[in-house]
Protein backbone atom coordinates (compact mmCIF):
# COMPACT_ATOMS: atom_id res chain seq x y z
CA UNK A 1 0.00 0.00 0.00
CA UNK A 2 1.49 3.34 -1.11
CA UNK A 3 -0.21 6.45 0.36
CA UNK A 4 0.40 9.97 -2.05
CA UNK A 5 -1.15 13.15 -0.67
CA UNK A 6 -2.91 15.46 -3.30
CA UNK A 7 -1.74 18.50 -1.42
CA UNK A 8 -4.16 19.11 1.29
CA UNK A 9 -7.47 18.01 -0.58
CA UNK A 10 -6.86 14.40 -0.79
CA UNK A 11 -5.48 11.26 -0.14
CA UNK A 12 -5.03 8.53 -3.12
CA UNK A 13 -4.49 5.37 -1.78
CA UNK A 14 -2.55 2.76 -4.23
CA UNK A 15 -3.43 -0.59 -3.94
CA UNK A 16 -2.19 -3.60 -5.62
CA UNK A 17 -5.91 -5.03 -7.48
CA UNK A 18 -9.48 -4.02 -7.43
CA UNK A 19 -10.26 -6.47 -4.86
CA UNK A 20 -7.99 -4.72 -2.12
CA UNK A 21 -9.79 -1.65 -3.48
CA UNK A 22 -13.01 -2.70 -2.72
CA UNK A 23 -11.88 -4.20 0.75
CA UNK A 24 -10.55 -1.20 2.29
CA UNK A 25 -13.22 1.45 0.66
CA UNK A 26 -16.19 -0.57 2.50
CA UNK A 27 -13.83 -1.10 5.75
CA UNK A 28 -13.43 2.91 5.61
CA UNK A 29 -17.24 3.79 4.05
CA UNK A 30 -18.47 1.78 7.28
CA UNK A 31 -16.56 4.38 9.76
CA UNK A 32 -15.22 7.05 7.88
CA UNK A 33 -12.71 9.07 9.32
CA UNK A 34 -13.03 12.77 10.87
CA UNK A 35 -12.38 15.48 7.76
CA UNK A 36 -13.24 12.78 5.07
CA UNK A 37 -15.51 14.16 2.67
CA UNK A 38 -15.62 11.24 -0.06
CA UNK A 39 -14.47 8.23 -1.65
CA UNK A 40 -13.66 7.52 -5.06
CA UNK A 41 -12.50 3.80 -5.70
CA UNK A 42 -11.26 2.70 -9.03
CA UNK A 43 -9.10 0.25 -10.56
CA UNK A 44 -6.19 0.28 -8.19
CA UNK A 45 -6.66 2.93 -6.02
CA UNK A 46 -9.21 4.60 -3.49
CA UNK A 47 -9.08 8.20 -3.36
CA UNK A 48 -10.09 10.24 0.20
CA UNK A 49 -11.30 13.50 -0.96
CA UNK A 50 -10.77 15.48 2.14
CA UNK A 51 -12.04 19.09 3.77
CA UNK A 52 -8.85 21.15 4.21
CA UNK A 53 -10.37 22.50 7.46
CA UNK A 54 -11.06 19.69 9.03
CA UNK A 55 -8.70 16.43 8.03
CA UNK A 56 -5.98 15.58 10.05
CA UNK A 57 -4.01 13.91 7.20
CA UNK A 58 -0.88 12.28 9.26
CA UNK A 59 -4.02 10.78 11.45
CA UNK A 60 -6.31 9.48 8.33
CA UNK A 61 -3.29 8.11 6.94
CA UNK A 62 -2.25 6.45 10.39
CA UNK A 63 -5.59 4.97 10.40
CA UNK A 64 -6.14 3.56 6.20
CA UNK A 65 -2.91 2.20 7.37
CA UNK A 66 -4.35 0.09 10.33
CA UNK A 67 -7.42 -0.96 8.50
CA UNK A 68 -8.01 -4.89 8.61
CA UNK A 69 -10.35 -4.72 5.84
CA UNK A 70 -12.25 -8.00 5.31
CA UNK A 71 -13.57 -10.01 2.92
CA UNK A 72 -16.08 -8.03 0.93
CA UNK A 73 -19.11 -9.88 0.40
CA UNK A 74 -21.11 -8.71 -2.48
CA UNK A 75 -23.78 -12.15 -2.03
CA UNK A 76 -26.35 -9.79 -0.15
CA UNK A 77 -26.57 -6.85 -2.62
CA UNK A 78 -28.88 -5.81 -5.33
CA UNK A 79 -29.13 -7.92 -8.54
CA UNK A 80 -29.94 -5.68 -11.11
CA UNK A 81 -31.62 -7.55 -14.62
CA UNK A 82 -30.80 -5.86 -17.55
CA UNK A 83 -32.07 -6.26 -20.86
CA UNK A 84 -30.35 -6.05 -23.74
CA UNK A 85 -30.94 -5.81 -27.73
CA UNK A 86 -27.36 -7.80 -28.99
CA UNK A 87 -27.25 -5.76 -32.12
CA UNK A 88 -24.30 -3.18 -31.43
CA UNK A 89 -22.06 -1.99 -34.38
CA UNK A 90 -19.04 -3.48 -33.33
CA UNK A 91 -20.46 -6.86 -32.46
CA UNK A 92 -19.04 -8.39 -35.52
CA UNK A 93 -15.65 -6.54 -34.62
CA UNK A 94 -15.67 -8.36 -31.39
CA UNK A 95 -16.25 -11.67 -32.05
CA UNK A 96 -13.34 -11.46 -34.25
CA UNK A 97 -11.29 -9.95 -31.65
CA UNK A 98 -12.02 -12.66 -29.26
CA UNK A 99 -12.40 -15.75 -31.88
CA UNK A 100 -15.93 -16.04 -30.91
CA UNK A 101 -18.50 -16.41 -33.29
CA UNK A 102 -21.19 -13.77 -32.73
CA UNK A 103 -23.88 -15.42 -30.96
CA UNK A 104 -21.27 -16.83 -28.25
CA UNK A 105 -20.15 -13.42 -27.59
CA UNK A 106 -23.80 -12.77 -26.44
CA UNK A 107 -23.82 -16.37 -24.28
CA UNK A 108 -20.52 -15.24 -22.70
CA UNK A 109 -22.13 -11.60 -21.78
CA UNK A 110 -25.36 -13.46 -20.49
CA UNK A 111 -23.56 -16.17 -19.13
CA UNK A 112 -22.17 -14.78 -15.87
CA UNK A 113 -23.17 -12.38 -12.85
CA UNK A 114 -21.10 -8.68 -13.28
CA UNK A 115 -20.40 -6.49 -10.41
CA UNK A 116 -20.28 -2.39 -9.97
CA UNK A 117 -16.37 -1.65 -9.34
CA UNK A 118 -16.22 2.19 -9.72
CA UNK A 119 -17.99 4.89 -11.27
CA UNK A 120 -16.21 8.22 -12.71
CA UNK A 121 -16.74 8.33 -16.83
CA UNK A 122 -20.03 10.20 -16.12
CA UNK A 123 -22.62 10.57 -13.61
CA UNK A 124 -24.24 7.25 -13.56
CA UNK A 125 -21.71 4.83 -15.22
CA UNK A 126 -20.37 1.60 -13.90
CA UNK A 127 -17.36 -0.26 -14.61
CA UNK A 128 -18.51 -3.73 -14.46
CA UNK A 129 -16.05 -6.24 -13.52
CA UNK A 130 -16.08 -10.35 -12.74
CA UNK A 131 -16.87 -11.20 -16.71
CA UNK A 132 -16.07 -13.82 -18.67
CA UNK A 133 -12.63 -13.48 -19.37
CA UNK A 134 -12.75 -14.38 -23.46
CA UNK A 135 -14.72 -11.37 -23.69
CA UNK A 136 -11.49 -9.21 -23.24
CA UNK A 137 -11.31 -6.73 -25.97
CA UNK A 138 -9.47 -3.43 -26.42
CA UNK A 139 -11.30 0.14 -26.72
CA UNK A 140 -12.00 1.12 -30.31
CA UNK A 141 -8.81 2.94 -32.59
CA UNK A 142 -10.95 5.76 -32.70
CA UNK A 143 -13.33 7.14 -30.39
CA UNK A 144 -16.75 7.78 -31.59
CA UNK A 145 -18.16 11.38 -31.01
CA UNK A 146 -21.48 10.34 -30.70
CA UNK A 147 -22.31 6.87 -28.82
CA UNK A 148 -26.21 6.55 -28.24
CA UNK A 149 -27.76 6.49 -24.65
CA UNK A 150 -28.34 2.64 -23.52
CA UNK A 151 -25.45 1.18 -25.75
CA UNK A 152 -23.41 -1.67 -24.15
CA UNK A 153 -20.10 -1.65 -24.20
CA UNK A 154 -16.91 -3.87 -23.67
CA UNK A 155 -12.91 -2.50 -23.09
CA UNK A 156 -10.44 -3.85 -21.62
CA UNK A 157 -11.85 -6.81 -19.10
CA UNK A 158 -15.17 -4.59 -18.20
CA UNK A 159 -18.51 -4.04 -19.49
CA UNK A 160 -20.54 -0.93 -19.19
CA UNK A 161 -23.40 1.14 -20.55
CA UNK A 162 -23.82 4.57 -21.45
CA UNK A 163 -26.17 6.93 -19.06
CA UNK A 164 -27.00 9.07 -21.50
CA UNK A 165 -25.54 10.01 -24.99
CA UNK A 166 -21.87 11.25 -25.33
CA UNK A 167 -18.47 10.36 -26.93
CA UNK A 168 -16.99 7.23 -26.16
CA UNK A 169 -14.36 4.31 -27.40
CA UNK A 170 -16.26 1.32 -25.99
CA UNK A 171 -17.06 -1.87 -28.63
CA UNK A 172 -20.51 -1.76 -28.36
CA UNK A 173 -22.25 -5.35 -28.42
CA UNK A 174 -25.71 -4.17 -27.82
CA UNK A 175 -28.46 -1.50 -26.26
CA UNK A 176 -30.70 -1.14 -23.41
CA UNK A 177 -34.09 0.12 -23.01
CA UNK A 178 -33.60 0.82 -19.19
CA UNK A 179 -33.13 4.17 -17.94
CA UNK A 180 -29.63 3.81 -15.98
CA UNK A 181 -29.83 7.86 -14.75
CA UNK A 182 -32.40 9.74 -14.43
CA UNK A 183 -31.99 12.45 -11.35
CA UNK A 184 -35.48 12.57 -10.64
CA UNK A 185 -35.73 8.95 -9.41
CA UNK A 186 -34.39 7.32 -6.17
CA UNK A 187 -31.53 6.46 -6.27
CA UNK A 188 -30.49 8.24 -9.28
CA UNK A 189 -27.91 5.30 -10.70
CA UNK A 190 -28.92 1.73 -10.93
CA UNK A 191 -25.40 0.78 -11.26
CA UNK A 192 -23.78 1.80 -7.84
CA UNK A 193 -20.47 0.35 -7.08
CA UNK A 194 -21.15 -3.11 -5.40
CA UNK A 195 -24.78 -3.80 -7.20
CA UNK A 196 -24.46 -7.09 -9.37
CA UNK A 197 -25.82 -7.05 -12.88
CA UNK A 198 -27.06 -9.99 -15.23
CA UNK A 199 -27.22 -9.25 -18.83
CA UNK A 200 -30.38 -10.98 -20.29
CA UNK A 201 -31.08 -11.20 -24.18
CA UNK A 202 -34.12 -9.07 -24.86
CA UNK A 203 -36.63 -10.45 -27.14
CA UNK B 1 -41.13 30.63 -4.09
CA UNK B 2 -41.77 34.00 -5.86
CA UNK B 3 -39.70 34.83 -8.64
CA UNK B 4 -36.80 37.77 -7.09
CA UNK B 5 -34.85 37.96 -10.10
CA UNK B 6 -35.48 38.20 -13.79
CA UNK B 7 -32.74 37.72 -16.08
CA UNK B 8 -31.71 40.54 -18.75
CA UNK B 9 -28.40 39.51 -19.79
CA UNK B 10 -25.83 37.06 -18.97
CA UNK B 11 -22.33 37.91 -20.94
CA UNK B 12 -20.46 34.65 -21.78
CA UNK B 13 -21.52 33.04 -18.88
CA UNK B 14 -23.84 32.53 -16.33
CA UNK B 15 -24.54 30.06 -13.84
CA UNK B 16 -26.16 29.42 -10.28
CA UNK B 17 -23.51 27.90 -8.30
CA UNK B 18 -23.78 27.02 -4.43
CA UNK B 19 -20.93 24.81 -2.61
CA UNK B 20 -21.91 21.77 -4.77
CA UNK B 21 -22.11 18.12 -4.36
CA UNK B 22 -20.03 15.97 -1.92
CA UNK B 23 -20.50 12.41 -1.04
CA UNK B 24 -21.08 11.35 -4.61
CA UNK B 25 -18.60 10.42 -6.42
CA UNK B 26 -19.25 6.41 -6.59
CA UNK B 27 -22.14 7.35 -8.63
CA UNK B 28 -20.02 9.59 -11.42
CA UNK B 29 -21.01 13.07 -9.52
CA UNK B 30 -18.38 15.82 -9.36
CA UNK B 31 -18.52 18.41 -6.55
CA UNK B 32 -18.82 21.20 -8.78
CA UNK B 33 -19.80 24.24 -7.11
CA UNK B 34 -18.87 28.09 -7.19
CA UNK B 35 -15.39 28.35 -9.07
CA UNK B 36 -14.52 31.05 -6.51
CA UNK B 37 -15.52 29.34 -3.58
CA UNK B 38 -14.02 32.07 -0.76
CA UNK B 39 -15.95 35.35 -3.13
CA UNK B 40 -19.34 32.96 -3.30
CA UNK B 41 -18.92 32.92 1.01
CA UNK B 42 -18.28 36.17 1.42
CA UNK B 43 -21.02 37.19 -0.65
CA UNK B 44 -23.68 35.33 1.33
CA UNK B 45 -21.89 36.82 5.18
CA UNK B 46 -22.55 39.91 4.19
CA UNK B 47 -26.36 39.25 3.39
CA UNK B 48 -26.46 36.80 6.39
CA UNK B 49 -27.73 33.90 4.42
CA UNK B 50 -25.69 30.18 5.28
CA UNK B 51 -22.20 30.19 3.75
CA UNK B 52 -23.23 27.81 1.08
CA UNK B 53 -27.04 29.53 -0.25
CA UNK B 54 -26.73 29.69 -4.27
CA UNK B 55 -25.76 32.66 -6.15
CA UNK B 56 -25.09 33.96 -9.45
CA UNK B 57 -21.80 33.45 -10.60
CA UNK B 58 -20.83 35.35 -13.76
CA UNK B 59 -17.77 35.12 -16.13
CA UNK B 60 -16.31 38.47 -17.16
CA UNK B 61 -19.14 40.55 -16.79
CA UNK B 62 -22.31 41.62 -18.59
CA UNK B 63 -25.16 40.40 -16.38
CA UNK B 64 -27.89 41.79 -15.91
CA UNK B 65 -31.35 41.85 -14.05
CA UNK B 66 -34.72 43.17 -12.88
CA UNK B 67 -35.46 42.98 -9.26
CA UNK B 68 -39.07 41.96 -9.00
CA UNK B 69 -39.81 42.88 -5.25
CA UNK B 70 -36.93 44.94 -3.20
CA UNK B 71 -34.07 43.16 -2.70
CA UNK B 72 -30.34 43.38 -1.18
CA UNK B 73 -27.98 41.94 -2.88
CA UNK B 74 -24.10 41.82 -3.10
CA UNK B 75 -21.10 41.23 -5.51
CA UNK B 76 -17.77 39.41 -4.60
CA UNK B 77 -15.12 38.26 -6.76
CA UNK B 78 -14.13 39.81 -10.21
CA UNK B 79 -14.07 43.40 -9.21
CA UNK B 80 -16.48 44.81 -11.89
CA UNK B 81 -18.61 48.11 -12.36
CA UNK B 82 -22.28 47.88 -10.60
CA UNK B 83 -25.03 50.19 -11.16
CA UNK B 84 -28.71 49.87 -10.08
CA UNK B 85 -31.00 51.57 -12.95
CA UNK B 86 -27.44 53.27 -14.05
CA UNK B 87 -26.47 54.87 -10.25
CA UNK B 88 -22.70 53.32 -9.55
CA UNK B 89 -22.75 51.10 -6.67
CA UNK B 90 -20.10 48.62 -4.76
CA UNK B 91 -18.54 45.43 -4.77
CA UNK B 92 -17.72 43.54 -1.71
CA UNK B 93 -20.66 45.91 -0.50
CA UNK B 94 -24.24 45.87 0.45
CA UNK B 95 -26.92 47.06 -2.61
CA UNK B 96 -30.38 47.60 -2.55
CA UNK B 97 -31.90 47.18 -5.17
CA UNK B 98 -36.07 48.39 -5.50
CA UNK B 99 -38.65 46.35 -6.99
CA UNK B 100 -38.57 47.10 -10.84
CA UNK B 101 -34.63 48.25 -10.94
CA UNK B 102 -32.10 46.83 -13.19
CA UNK B 103 -28.69 45.38 -11.56
CA UNK B 104 -26.50 45.26 -14.49
CA UNK B 105 -22.47 44.23 -14.09
CA UNK B 106 -19.78 45.86 -16.35
CA UNK B 107 -16.97 44.29 -17.88
CA UNK B 108 -14.29 43.51 -14.56
CA UNK B 109 -10.95 44.97 -15.14
CA UNK B 110 -8.81 42.45 -13.57
CA UNK B 111 -10.39 38.21 -12.64
CA UNK B 112 -12.68 36.36 -14.31
CA UNK B 113 -15.66 35.67 -12.19
CA UNK B 114 -18.13 37.91 -10.00
CA UNK B 115 -20.84 36.81 -7.81
CA UNK B 116 -24.25 38.74 -7.37
CA UNK B 117 -25.92 37.18 -4.33
CA UNK B 118 -29.09 38.03 -2.95
CA UNK B 119 -30.42 38.00 0.46
CA UNK B 120 -32.57 34.56 0.85
CA UNK B 121 -30.31 33.00 -1.82
CA UNK B 122 -31.51 32.29 -4.99
CA UNK B 123 -33.79 29.24 -4.58
CA UNK B 124 -33.94 27.56 -7.98
CA UNK B 125 -35.05 23.09 -7.49
CA UNK B 126 -31.90 21.48 -5.98
CA UNK B 127 -30.95 18.54 -7.74
CA UNK B 128 -28.84 15.77 -5.88
CA UNK B 129 -28.95 18.08 -2.93
CA UNK B 130 -27.35 21.53 -4.66
CA UNK B 131 -28.28 24.18 -7.05
CA UNK B 132 -25.15 24.34 -9.18
CA UNK B 133 -24.52 23.80 -12.44
CA UNK B 134 -21.75 21.44 -13.49
CA UNK B 135 -21.07 21.74 -16.65
CA UNK B 136 -18.83 18.84 -17.53
CA UNK B 137 -21.89 16.58 -16.17
CA UNK B 138 -24.64 18.37 -17.61
CA UNK B 139 -26.29 18.38 -14.10
CA UNK B 140 -28.41 20.74 -12.14
CA UNK B 141 -29.98 23.85 -13.25
CA UNK B 142 -29.15 24.70 -17.21
CA UNK B 143 -26.96 27.86 -17.83
CA UNK B 144 -29.25 30.96 -17.38
CA UNK B 145 -30.38 33.14 -20.45
CA UNK B 146 -32.24 36.29 -21.06
CA UNK B 147 -35.99 35.87 -19.38
CA UNK B 148 -34.86 33.06 -17.09
CA UNK B 149 -37.00 33.76 -13.64
CA UNK B 150 -34.76 33.33 -10.56
CA UNK B 151 -36.60 32.85 -7.13
CA UNK B 152 -35.24 34.15 -3.70
CA UNK B 153 -35.73 32.68 -0.98
CA UNK B 154 -36.82 34.18 2.05
CA UNK B 155 -34.74 35.87 4.31
CA UNK B 156 -32.51 34.65 6.91
CA UNK B 157 -33.34 35.70 10.58
CA UNK B 158 -29.46 36.59 11.07
CA UNK B 159 -29.27 39.89 9.95
CA UNK B 160 -26.43 41.68 7.98
CA UNK B 161 -23.63 42.37 10.64
CA UNK B 162 -21.40 44.83 8.09
CA UNK B 163 -22.36 46.23 4.91
CA UNK B 164 -18.53 46.26 3.60
CA UNK B 165 -15.89 43.84 3.31
CA UNK B 166 -12.71 44.79 2.16
CA UNK B 167 -10.59 42.02 0.50
CA UNK B 168 -6.73 41.93 -1.11
CA UNK B 169 -6.63 43.09 -4.98
CA UNK B 170 -6.65 40.62 -7.97
CA UNK B 171 -3.38 40.26 -9.51
CA UNK B 172 -3.34 41.64 -13.67
CA UNK B 173 -0.78 39.73 -14.87
CA UNK B 174 1.05 36.69 -12.86
CA UNK B 175 -0.16 34.78 -10.13
CA UNK B 176 1.85 32.61 -7.63
CA UNK B 177 0.17 29.37 -6.59
CA UNK B 178 1.47 27.03 -3.78
CA UNK B 179 1.61 23.23 -4.70
CA UNK B 180 2.64 20.12 -3.21
CA UNK B 181 4.07 17.82 -5.57
CA UNK B 182 2.73 14.25 -6.18
CA UNK B 183 0.69 12.18 -6.20
CA UNK B 184 2.03 11.27 -9.58
CA UNK B 185 5.43 12.90 -9.50
CA UNK B 186 7.27 10.05 -9.92
CA UNK B 187 5.55 9.12 -13.47
CA UNK B 188 7.92 12.42 -15.03
CA UNK B 189 11.60 12.93 -16.01
CA UNK B 190 14.01 13.95 -14.11
CA UNK B 191 13.88 17.97 -14.21
CA UNK B 192 10.05 18.07 -15.29
CA UNK B 193 9.22 19.31 -11.68
CA UNK B 194 11.70 21.71 -11.87
CA UNK B 195 10.66 22.82 -15.04
CA UNK B 196 7.10 23.52 -13.28
CA UNK B 197 8.44 24.97 -10.56
CA UNK B 198 11.15 27.46 -12.47
CA UNK B 199 9.10 28.93 -15.53
CA UNK B 200 5.54 30.78 -16.11
CA UNK B 201 2.39 29.03 -17.48
CA UNK B 202 0.43 31.11 -19.92
CA UNK B 203 -3.58 30.72 -19.06
CA UNK B 204 -4.47 29.67 -22.73
CA UNK B 205 -8.24 30.65 -23.87
CA UNK B 206 -9.29 27.11 -23.58
CA UNK B 207 -10.47 27.93 -19.66
CA UNK B 208 -13.35 26.88 -18.36
CA UNK B 209 -14.85 25.57 -15.00
CA UNK B 210 -13.86 22.08 -15.98
CA UNK B 211 -9.86 23.26 -16.00
CA UNK B 212 -7.30 25.63 -17.67
CA UNK B 213 -4.92 24.79 -20.17
CA UNK B 214 -1.47 25.96 -19.60
CA UNK B 215 1.16 26.51 -21.72
CA UNK B 216 4.69 26.77 -20.77
CA UNK B 217 7.61 24.03 -20.61
CA UNK B 218 6.73 20.47 -21.54
CA UNK B 219 7.11 18.07 -18.57
CA UNK B 220 8.12 14.44 -20.44
CA UNK B 221 7.50 11.81 -18.56
CA UNK B 222 9.64 8.68 -17.19
CA UNK B 223 7.10 6.15 -17.76
CA UNK B 224 4.56 5.54 -20.90
CA UNK B 225 2.09 3.31 -20.05
CA UNK B 226 -1.07 3.65 -18.99
CA UNK B 227 -2.05 5.20 -16.05
CA UNK B 228 -5.29 3.17 -15.07
CA UNK B 229 -7.61 6.03 -14.62
CA UNK B 230 -7.92 7.29 -10.74
CA UNK B 231 -9.76 9.99 -8.48
CA UNK B 232 -8.41 13.42 -9.15
CA UNK B 233 -9.21 16.30 -6.68
CA UNK B 234 -9.38 20.26 -7.35
CA UNK B 235 -6.10 22.08 -8.47
CA UNK B 236 -4.73 18.84 -9.86
CA UNK B 237 -1.98 19.64 -12.48
CA UNK B 238 -2.91 16.80 -14.74
CA UNK B 239 -0.45 16.06 -17.53
CA UNK B 240 -2.26 14.75 -21.00
CA UNK B 241 0.04 13.82 -23.53
CA UNK B 242 0.33 17.10 -25.11
CA UNK B 243 3.18 17.72 -22.29
CA UNK B 244 1.39 20.77 -20.70
CA UNK B 245 -0.50 20.79 -17.57
CA UNK B 246 -4.33 21.26 -17.12
CA UNK B 247 -5.21 22.79 -13.84
CA UNK B 248 -8.85 21.65 -12.92
CA UNK B 249 -11.49 23.62 -11.25
CA UNK B 250 -15.01 22.48 -9.63
CA UNK B 251 -16.41 20.74 -12.89
CA UNK B 252 -13.24 18.76 -13.19
CA UNK B 253 -13.71 14.84 -14.12
CA UNK B 254 -14.13 12.84 -11.06
CA UNK B 255 -11.50 10.05 -12.82
CA UNK B 256 -8.47 10.10 -15.01
CA UNK B 257 -6.24 8.35 -16.98
CA UNK B 258 -3.61 10.59 -16.80
CA UNK B 259 -0.84 11.41 -13.98
CA UNK B 260 -1.25 14.40 -11.81
CA UNK B 261 2.16 16.07 -11.29
CA UNK B 262 1.66 18.10 -8.39
CA UNK B 263 -1.46 19.93 -6.78
CA UNK B 264 -2.87 23.02 -6.15
CA UNK B 265 -2.82 23.85 -2.23
CA UNK B 266 -6.87 24.45 -1.49
CA UNK B 267 -6.43 27.77 -0.33
CA UNK B 268 -5.10 28.88 -3.74
CA UNK B 269 -7.88 27.57 -5.94
CA UNK B 270 -9.67 30.38 -5.92
CA UNK B 271 -7.09 32.43 -6.96
CA UNK B 272 -6.40 29.98 -10.19
CA UNK B 273 -10.29 30.50 -10.78
CA UNK B 274 -9.84 34.14 -11.39
CA UNK B 275 -7.09 33.95 -13.80
CA UNK B 276 -8.33 34.96 -17.31
CA UNK B 277 -6.59 34.17 -20.62
CA UNK B 278 -3.16 35.46 -21.65
CA UNK B 279 -2.18 35.81 -17.72
CA UNK B 280 0.68 33.92 -16.28
CA UNK B 281 0.83 31.30 -13.46
CA UNK B 282 3.48 30.38 -11.53
CA UNK B 283 4.14 27.69 -9.41
CA UNK B 284 6.20 27.47 -5.75
CA UNK B 285 6.29 24.72 -3.86
CA UNK B 286 4.67 25.13 -0.16
CA UNK B 287 4.94 22.49 2.50
CA UNK B 288 1.98 20.07 3.02
CA UNK B 289 -0.16 21.83 5.75
CA UNK B 290 -0.56 19.45 8.31
CA UNK B 291 -1.77 19.69 11.97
Amino acid sequence: MRVLPCADSGLLVELDDLDQVRALHAALEADPPEGVTDFVPAARTLLLRLDPAAADMAGIEQAVRSVRPGEVSTRESELLRIPVVYDGADLEEVAILTGLTEREVVEEHTGTEWTVAFGGFAPGFGYLTGGSPRLEVPRRAESRTRVPVGAVGLAGTFSGVYPRESPGGWQLIGRTELRMWDVDRDPPALLRPGVRVRFEEAE
Amino acid sequence: MSVGLEVLETGPLSTVQDLGRPGLAGIGVGISGAADRGSLRLANRLLGNEEGAAAVEVTLGGFAARARRDLTVAVTGAPCPVTVDGRGAATNALVRVPAGAVLRLGTPERGLRSYVAVRGGIAVEPVLGSRSTDVLAGLGPVRLSAGTALPVGPAPERCPVTDFAPVAELPADEVVLTVVPGPRADWFADGALDALLSEPYTVTAEANRVGIRLDGPELKRRRDEELPSEGMVVGALQVPPSSRPTLFLADHPVTGGYPVIAVVVSGDVDKAAQARPGMRLRFAVGRRRNR
